[in-house]
């Protein structure tokens, strides 16, 4: 089966009144390739919360230059979000620890307000890496039928399949 | 993309109507609203989420935040009226288990 794809590039100043821009964009892209209204809402979430990571973790304040870059990969049956930004190098491990949901058991004045992004990503998307070498990229893949992860489990490629 | 917020101050409790999207470009907008509420003693804060079709992290963060506050003063926060896809945000991150959440939403006079 031939993979065509077409690739959607989007470059942002890393401002909270352009991440509203991004989820619509993206919602629109989903809405073309035939995701179910629960879907795109889950996507339109997923990556929200990526360059809301980007607006309030990749840069310093006031620093110029700040850009979040946005790709969408179309393929038949999924679609690839890249999420990237300029800042330092992160501890993906350290950014993965704060993560999950809320812990109910705790005393309510120990809860967190933060962590729950990531884990959210995580928990709408199908699949999900991240880098964090000069800059976080955040790769998340949604397929357009949910059967589709078995078969299509061998990474996030972007390579022509072998045949 | 905006959110409106309206507050009615009733006899028996203290509504916060909603509209429109809260993330991170929004969020500060409930927080300013929402937070002197929650530190006022023994309160009852209804928060209507009816009119509410977006909600992520930065937001549910808020709510975290302002649960906090009326723990300190002795007061309450219940939301009411969330459609389904915003309910199921709450349930997915657990925060269903930690603030009341009612279906019924309140009538804005």
């Amino acid at each position: 089966m031939a993979q065509t794809s077409d690739f959607i590039e989007m470059k942002m100043p890393a401002k909270p009144e352009y991440v509203g821009v991004v989820r619509l964009t993206v919602s629109g892209v989903a809405n073309r390739l035939g995701y179910t209204y629960d879907d795109i809402e889950d996507i339109k979430i997923a990556v929200a919360e990526a360059c809301t990571n980007v607006v309030n973790h990749a840069y310093e304040d006031g620093q110029e230059d700040a850009l979040m870059m946005v790709t969408c990969a179309v393929y038949d049956n999924r679609l690839e979000l890249m999420v990237a930004d300029k800042g330092g190098d992160i501890d993906v491990n350290s950014f993965k620890n704060g993560k999950g949901p809320v812990q109910s058991d705790r005393p309510i004045r120990e809860l967190k307000e933060g962590g729950l992004g990531l884990f959210l990503i995580e928990t709408l998307m199908d699949k999900v890496e991240i880098i964090g070498d000069s800059g976080v990229v955040i790769t998340m893949t949604k397929f357009l039928q949910r059967d589709g992860v078995e078969q299509n489990d061998n990474g996030i490629s972007t390579e022509a399949p072998k045949q | 993309m905006n959110l409106k917020v309206d507050i009615k101050e009733g006899n028996r409790e203290t509504v916060v109507f909603l509209k429109g999207e809260v993330d991170v470009y929004t969020a500060p907008t409930l927080k300013e609203s929402l937070y002197p509420l929650a530190e006022q003693k023994e309160k009852k804060i209804v928060v209507d989420l009816s009119n509410i079709n977006y909600i992520d992290s930065t937001g549910l963060g808020i709510f975290i935040g302002a649960l906090k506050a009326t723990d300190k003063s002795n007061s309450t926060i219940t939301i009411c009226g969330a459609n389904a896809r915003v309910k199921r945000l709450f349930e997915i991150t657990g925060l269903d288990e930690i603030i009341e959440i009612v279906s019924d939403q309140r009538e804005e006079v």
